[in-house]
């Protein structure tokens, strides 16, 4: 799974070939562990919800996956944009979103972030500059853009980080994005989850360039490839993008290697990957459990680690709880927010 | 006999150009592929070259001419050693050579054909004498008068002017000062951060204006044509226009949609759809379609202020057209209002944009048979003025739609199902839709000619809801 860091651009910053990603102190360890749990133990309540007929639709869920948005949001300042498509539910946790907003959007209820009328796949936060949450595969890409083109007309050093999979990969408008970028050096990273599958098709079936981190090369965009399972990694990628972005640069393109656990969605059966494919992944390079192995080695004990688990399942819990009892959005909610 | 050079088309829509400069004299030996003149369109200046050997005859047209009309004789070219043979073809035009071929058939002598029915080229301009007075524009205005292009373009300049969050992006919107000369002279005053040239992508710059717009700037996005807006369809519907809904209000979008929509000239099927009926289907937009000068840019401005995303149709068939414009500071057009054109008790007649040019005609014919008709400019399709359609049926007991888009769901279909729900009870005929035919849109000028609506089924279908 950890493929060494390759980069494809002539010029990048330092840190390439480098297999050890830099450590993390204590605290950051911490912080990670804890942002990756909250995800993994409220993707896991989003599942059983959904099992009970509490989520309806489509719910898609990140497990597996959490070690990308963690390590990207350390990277990040106040004012930077984060957009992606409809596997969303870590990236809003990873912006600050409350627990409680967001699930109580899967459940369809007012209390959710779009008042129950967007659902899984369509949430927003105006204050975490959380702009989505969209359905469509690959229109975040160039909205994402949009993003760091407003960053550049307002001279301001904000990046735009737009996530995609290695599925959105292939849709036209990713390029017809990535020449604007570069052509206007707009601050825009992009970070392509390559999970492995889109939908059920895996990416030797569908994408011609497996390396996704050359997908900018006809546009002189850099790319590198990134152990995504290890959040140190990611962190330490997410320094050298938008240290690329802020400096005026133009676009940044990273290949987060990683895996989705669950299927695509809650009705996806996934026979087309083996389970000993999916155990191997989580035996091996489970991106929690190599945080905890890490503080454990750093003999951190036993119980206090626990002590973040139950805090954070303390979180879900009671996300869980205010999504099934808040009451739906009114019936004259039907008719606000179509026009402003 | 002398060989005529007529004045040569150099664009599917133009229509008159002026002469601006001889380069050859009376008497000069021309070679073919010589530049012998220069002709000034609304667009551009172009190069006109001899298509024959010989020698200029006689310059009919003088440089410094004005609105030269398509097809004029405009100078003569004497071949050498005519022959009594050659006489038999000796009148026969020879046309400059030019960019897009007009038709030279029967174009020997009349600049442009008459026809029965006018094709939408012969559109006139705003109305004028029988238009009530415009209600937003105070008495004693002073109007200007200007061409829609140009008051699309002041329009821009304002808001731009007005706030710095607007910006424009395109292809060809900058250096090349817009594929229809819409955008002229707005590099020079707002430079390259704010008028901004694309490449030929209109998926991809339309979702970067859309998240833009997310961002918090006001984008105006022209499209060449709306025809390749269809690229950029999947961002106009379910980014722009769905967002602020599946936010619960948090997140919205303001950005205008703008370029020429419908039907121009002899571009055939894939430039020359209507898509009035398509956008105006959509909650979250709103869609403008306006027909006067004044319109366009009152109704510009406000598009450009308004917090929604607005599909603003325009016409290139009356890029070219002037009509009066009050000259007011801030002349701000509220969207969603219909307005009434010409009064008169017998029958509603109700279209937008170019639709109107038949409309008007129509009811000009039908003043001379006793009919009066009321003149309905829609102006904005979404969301839909009911209630002046409504109080005008009312009146007239009789309603016929204009619009060029094809009929089945259409625009026409709307309102007729909206004047069945609110007025039926009013209606004294079924009501009448004259629209585009159920075809792509031929190339043929004949053909076109008979795709489009024409003055004739407007005022046949009028006629048929009076029974007469």
């Amino acid at each position: 799974m950890a493929a060494p860091k390759k980069s494809v651009a002539k010029e990048t910053a330092q840190g390439n070939g480098a297999d050890t990603p830099p450590e993390f102190t204590r605290e950051q360890e911490l912080s990670a562990l804890r942002d990756m749990l909250l995800i993994r133990r409220f993707e896991e309540k989003a599942g059983q919800l959904y099992g009970m007929g509490a989520i309806g639709g489509f719910c898609h869920l990140y497990i597996g996956q959490e070690a990308i948005v963690v390590g990207m949001q350390m990277a990040l300042k106040k004012g930077d944009q984060v957009i992606t498509g409809y596997r969303d539910h870590g990236h809003m946790l990873a912006t600050g979103m409350e627990a409680k907003g967001v699930m109580a959007e899967l459940t369809g209820r007012h209390g959710g972030y779009s008042k129950g009328k967007g659902g899984s796949m369509h949430m927003f936060s105006k204050e975490k500059n959380f702009f989505g949450g969209h359905g469509i595969v690959g229109a975040q890409v160039s909205l994402g853009t949009g993003l760091a083109f407003a960053n550049r007309y307002r001279g301001n050093d904000f990046v735009s980080l737009a996530y995609f999979g290695d599925g959105a990969s292939n849709q036209g408008q990713v390029y017809e994005s990535f020449n604007m970028a570069e052509l206007w050096k707009l601050p825009v990273i992009y970070i392509i989850e390559n999970n492995r599958y889109a939908m059920g098709t895996s990416v030797t079936r569908s994408s011609a360039q497996t390396d996704f981190s050359k997908r900018g090369i006809s546009f002189n965009i850099p790319g590198e490839q990134v152990d995504g399972m290890d959040v140190r990694a990611v962190k330490a990628a997410g320094d050298r993008a938008t240290a690329w972005c802020r400096a005026g640069k133009g676009p940044f393109i990273l290949e987060m290697q990683t895996y989705r656990y669950r299927g695509h969605s809650m009705s996806d059966p996934a026979k087309y990957r083996t389970r000993e494919e999916v155990d191997k992944v989580r035996h091996d390079s489970d991106p929690i459990e190599m945080v905890r192995n890490r503080l454990l080695e750093a003999k951190m004990s036993e119980q206090d680690l626990k002590a973040i688990d139950a805090e954070v399942r303390e979180i879900v819990n009671a996300a869980a709880d205010f999504a099934q009892h808040d009451p739906e959005p009114d019936a004259a909610e039907l008719w606000t927010d179509v026009y402003r | 006999m002398p060989i005529q050079v007529l004045m040569p088309a150099l664009s599917p829509t133009m229509e008159k150009g002026n002469l601006s400069k001889w380069l050859k004299k009376e008497g000069e030996a021309i070679k073919s592929g010589d530049v012998i003149a220069e002709i000034e369109t609304d667009k551009a200046t172009m190069e006109v070259e001899a298509t024959d050997e010989g020698t200029l005859g006689k310059i009919l047209i003088p440089e410094g001419t004005a609105d030269v009309a398509v097809n004029t004789p405009i100078a003569t070219i004497l071949a050498d050693g005519e022959s009594a043979a050659d006489a038999g073809k000796a009148s026969a035009p020879a046309p400059a050579k030019q960019e897009a071929p007009a038709p030279v058939a029967e174009a020997k002598s009349a600049p442009a054909p008459k026809d029965e029915t006018p094709a939408p080229q012969a559109a006139p301009a705003a109305p004028k004498a029988a238009a009530e007075p415009d209600p937003e524009v105070p008495a004693g205005t002073e109007m200007v008068t200007m061409t829609i292009r140009d008051a699309l373009r002041d329009a821009m300049a304002e808001e731009m002017r007005r706030d710095p969050d607007v910006f424009l992006m395109g292809e060809e919107v900058a250096e090349y000062q817009g594929a229809y000369k819409v955008s002229q002279g707005l590099l020079q005053e707002f430079g390259a951060r704010r008028v901004i040239d694309t490449p030929i992508t209109e998926h991809g710059f339309a979702g970067i204006g859309v998240g833009a717009a997310m961002s918090g700037l006001k984008p105006i996005v022209e499209f060449m044509t709306f025809n390749f807006a269809m690229q950029a369809m999947d961002q106009i519907i379910n980014s722009a226009a769905k967002t602020l809904y599946m936010s619960g209000g948090q997140m919205g979008c303001s950005i205008v949609f703008r370029g020429p929509n419908g039907a121009a000239a002899r571009v055939a099927a894939q430039h020359s759809q209507d898509y009035s009926a398509w956008y105006s289907q959509v909650p979250g937009l709103k869609v403008v379609a306006p027909f006067s000068a004044a319109d366009y840019k009152g109704l510009l401005k406000a598009a450009i202020r308004d917090p929604n995303p607005v599909i603003f149709l325009e016409n290139e068939m009356l890029y070219g057209h002037s009509g009066e414009v009050p000259k007011l500071d801030d002349y701000v057009i509220p969207i969603g209002k219909a307005r009434i054109v010409r009064s008169g008790g017998h029958v509603t007649i109700i279209s937008w944009s170019n639709g109107m040019s038949y409309a008007l005609k129509a009811a000009d014919e039908l003043a001379k048979e006793g009919i009066e008709a009321e003149v309905i400019d829609l102006r904005t399709l979404r969301p839909m003025d009911t209630d002046t359609l409504v109080a005008s049926v009312k009146k007239t007991g009789r309603a016929v739609t204009v619009e060029e888009g094809w009929q089945q769901n259409g625009v026409g279909a709307e309102i007729a199902a909206r004047l069945m729900e609110h007025a039926f009870d009013y209606l004294d005929a079924p009501v009448a839709r004259v629209s585009g035919k159920d075809v792509p849109m031929p190339y043929a000028a004949n053909l076109e000619k008979l795709a489009l609506p024409s003055v004739a089924e407007v005022v046949e279908a009028a006629k048929a809801v009076l029974y007469r």
